[in-house]
């Protein structure tokens, strides 16, 4: 990780701004307009998710037929798939009653701190104690296995 | 092109505050991630930070694994909430106006040091709950709102769209039957 090209950092910095700010832009950053979208009262939530998942989109399917490998890693562009299991789903519901209780998610609830939020602090707090707690629980559960299986 | 008037009626009462700012907005976080995967070739998403960044003061195996990738990921969160202050200190400061932008009436707004700050009305034991289930949900379920919805919806990954559809379900009944017990805001 040492050999990392110096402007490794500075365009994930770069990118997480671009990122944050059109967090900002869209009001995804107020918990408020994301609940309106879960009651129905302002549909605007998919434009954000599915706009950022047609451009994120192209470029996924495009860069490997352009180059072989990313210039600031040397990592090959390939699609990260992740394996389904029951977790997917027992996570995924999870998350959704926290979501739709709360109206935040973790990279909202950043670029929400930085609109000025300060509230969503308590919303961090949660997020890293749910965290901490899942993580916990499953250090301990892979201790225990007898065959540990890959992390996902 | 002739408009349906009735149709235009029902679509104005669906987006209250237009499409544009969201299409806008959505586009903005795309292009983000899309300058993180040109550059690295990784599908960034935002909610490993939780257990990457605890890895800095636990032990726990499940932390572990993420130490190799925690210092970027706490360079990406940083960028995110600096690129929510210059949002602030742009459009919500009405320093820069566009049409494409749609101020919002939620929540409340307050000034430092001439930049308009914004605050939620949402109540914090709202906030406080909603995020250890958040914490908990994402983790299990192997990603949240960019890492399924942006990154994994973009590489047309089943387990993701499984994942989007999963918490949008749920998320959208949770809301409803809240709002119906009458809490508020």
């Amino acid at each position: 990780m040492a050999d990392r090209h110096p402007l490794f950092k500075p365009l994930i910095f770069v990118g997480g701004i671009v990122f944050g700010f059109g967090l900002g832009f869209s009001h995804m950053a107020r918990p408020e307009v994301v609940l309106n979208f879960l009651q129905f009262e302002d549909l605007g939530l998919p434009f954000v998710m599915f706009g950022a998942a047609i451009v994120s989109g192209i470029a996924f399917a495009l860069l490997p037929r352009i180059r072989d490998a990313a210039p600031l890693t040397g990592d090959p562009y390939e699609r990260r798939l992740k394996p389904f299991d029951r977790n997917v789903l027992v996570g995924g519901a999870v998350f959704g009653v926290g979501w739709g209780l709360s109206g935040i998610c973790p990279g909202a609830a950043y670029a929400s701190l930085g609109t000025g939020n300060v509230a969503i602090l308590w919303a961090l707090a949660g997020m890293f104690l749910g965290a901490y707690a899942q993580g916990y629980w499953r250090s301990r559960s892979q201790t225990r296995d007898t065959a540990p299986t890959g992390a996902d | 092109m002739v408009t349906d008037p009735v149709l235009l009626q029902a679509a104005v009462e669906l987006f209250p505050n237009g499409i544009s700012r969201y299409a806008v907005g959505g586009l903005l976080v795309g292009l983000g991630t899309v300058l993180i995967y040109v550059g690295t070739g990784i599908p960034a998403g935002a909610s490993t930070f939780l257990e990457s960044t605890l890895s800095y003061v636990s032990d726990q195996s499940r932390f572990q694994q993420y130490v190799a990738s925690r210092d970027w990921r706490l360079v990406f969160t940083a960028g995110i909430i600096l690129g929510g202050l210059a949002f602030a200190a742009t459009f919500q400061s009405g320093l820069v106006t566009s049409s494409l932008y749609e101020p919002g009436t939620t929540g409340q707004l307050y000034e430092v040091a001439g930049v308009t700050l914004w605050q939620t009305d949402i109540q914090p034991w709202r906030l406080f709950i909603g995020g250890i289930l958040v914490g908990i949900g994402t983790r299990i379920g192997k990603g949240c709102t960019s890492g399924h919805g942006v990154c994994g919806v973009g590489s047309a990954s089943k387990t993701s769209l499984v994942g989007v559809v999963t918490f949008l379900t749920v998320a959208i009944g949770t809301a409803q039957i809240v709002a119906a017990l009458g809490v508020s805001p």
